[in-house]
């Protein structure tokens, strides 16, 4: 039952992947664009995660944790740059 | 004491985050977490001068619950505003919510308390610190969306950190 | 027992990737940005947290073997997500200068902190 629960999951995950992708493409501002990869970043994380679930493996969990880091302070790095024009003052 | 752990909740936070990184909970590991917690609040207590003060810790745990409350409730809320209303239907409007609450610490918390509790976001603070700017995605009277966080959410930041 | 386990650990599968499944929709169909702001930040924070509950209680109850990165991963997204919304809000409102004119005053005509960066002689709040 958990596996059909894990391949309804990754169906769902996918078609909001792709709506943010949608956004990504559309924009029209620079920050919608922003807003878009950094929702993309959270389903990534939790496509990793329920690839972790379905496999019944742990090897996974670094890779969400980096990807929630490294996404995380590229679009405050981004905002940090729409708002004062550089990153590191 | 104070010279030697200036930041006991750095430690003890140190130590959890080792223990959830390395993914075992053994003697060993408990002992290497304390070690660093020791040693990276000492090595690095120049750069944090400041020390907040908790008045009422108890208090905390009353708060996190009616925040995961309310954060559950207003998931609820905006997916069916998101699902079943027209975009352009919705009342969205700023708000600005003034503060009683002056320490750093008690507005970065209600700040983020805005952004995941119902159907709101903080967009910015004024330039004396003095206000919240909100922006609410359905609200017809904005005076009860602040009495609302004013009191659910400022009263009990204040009671704990102030 | 092990079949409440199951459906618990699906039933909690399910409900994350439906929020996540909301907070993306809102996204791409809201307006304007700072209504397409709510779907990510709120919608999505559930959705991940419920499916970190599902993977922590599969490995603690059908795996027998507990597991604690869910818990790291969970906090810090709900420490960042309230990050990130603020920051892409302020950029908005420096970038859109319609919108700035919508704006409430801010009490005692201080003027919002985006708009109006800090003087040298300003108190230290």
């Amino acid at each position: 039952m958990i596996e059909t629960a894990c391949l309804i999951a990754f169906g769902a995950i996918a078609a909001a992947l792709l709506m943010n992708l949608y956004r990504l493409a559309r924009g029209p501002a620079v920050l919608d664009r922003v807003l878009a990869l950094d929702t993309m970043v959270i389903n990534a994380i939790a496509l990793v995660v329920v690839v972790g679930v379905f496999f019944g493996t742990g090897l996974y969990f670094e890779a969400a944790l980096l990807f929630a880091m490294v996404g995380f302070l590229s679009t405050v790095a981004f905002c940090k740059y729409l708002l004062r024009g550089n990153v590191i003052e | 004491m104070a010279r030697f752990l200036p930041h006991p909740v750095l430690t003890v936070v140190i130590a959890l985050v080792w223990l959830a990184l390395v993914n075992t909970v053994s003697a060993g590991h408990l002992l290497l977490g304390l070690a660093l917690g020791v040693g990276i609040p000492w090595f690095t207590q120049d750069y944090w001068p400041g020390h907040p003060r908790l008045k009422r810790p108890l208090k905390i745990v009353e708060y996190g619950l009616v925040v995961a409350w309310d954060i559950l409730v207003s998931n609820v809320q905006v997916a069916y505003l998101v699902l079943f209303r027209r975009g352009e239907s919705l009342r969205s409007r700023f708000v600005s919510v003034p503060l009683d609450l002056r320490t750093p610490e008690a507005v970065t918390v209600l700040a983020g308390t805005i952004t995941l509790t119902p159907g709101t976001v903080s967009a910015d603070l004024a330039a004396d610190g003095g206000a919240i700017l909100v922006h609410c995605l359905e609200a017809d009277d904005p005076d009860a969306v602040v009495a609302g966080i004013k009191q659910r959410y400022e009263r009990r930041l204040k009671e704990i950190f102030e | 027992m092990a079949f409440a386990t199951e459906l618990l650990v699906s039933a909690l599968i399910l409900i994350g990737a439906f929020f996540l499944v909301v907070g993306s929709f809102g996204l791409a169909k809201l307006p304007d940005l700072m209504r397409r702001l709510h779907g990510p930040t709120k919608a999505t924070t559930l959705g991940i947290g419920a499916l970190l509950l599902a993977s922590m209680l599969y490995f603690l109850l059908v795996r027998g073997a507990p597991s604690l990165h869910e818990i790291l991963i969970s906090v810090f997204l709900f420490l960042t997500a309230p990050v990130t919304a603020h920051m892409i809000a302020k950029a908005h409102i420096l970038r859109d200068g319609a919108l700035q004119n919508t704006l409430p005053e801010a009490p005692d005509g201080a003027g919002w902190a985006t708009l109006k960066p800090a003087r040298e002689d300003a108190p230290a709040a």
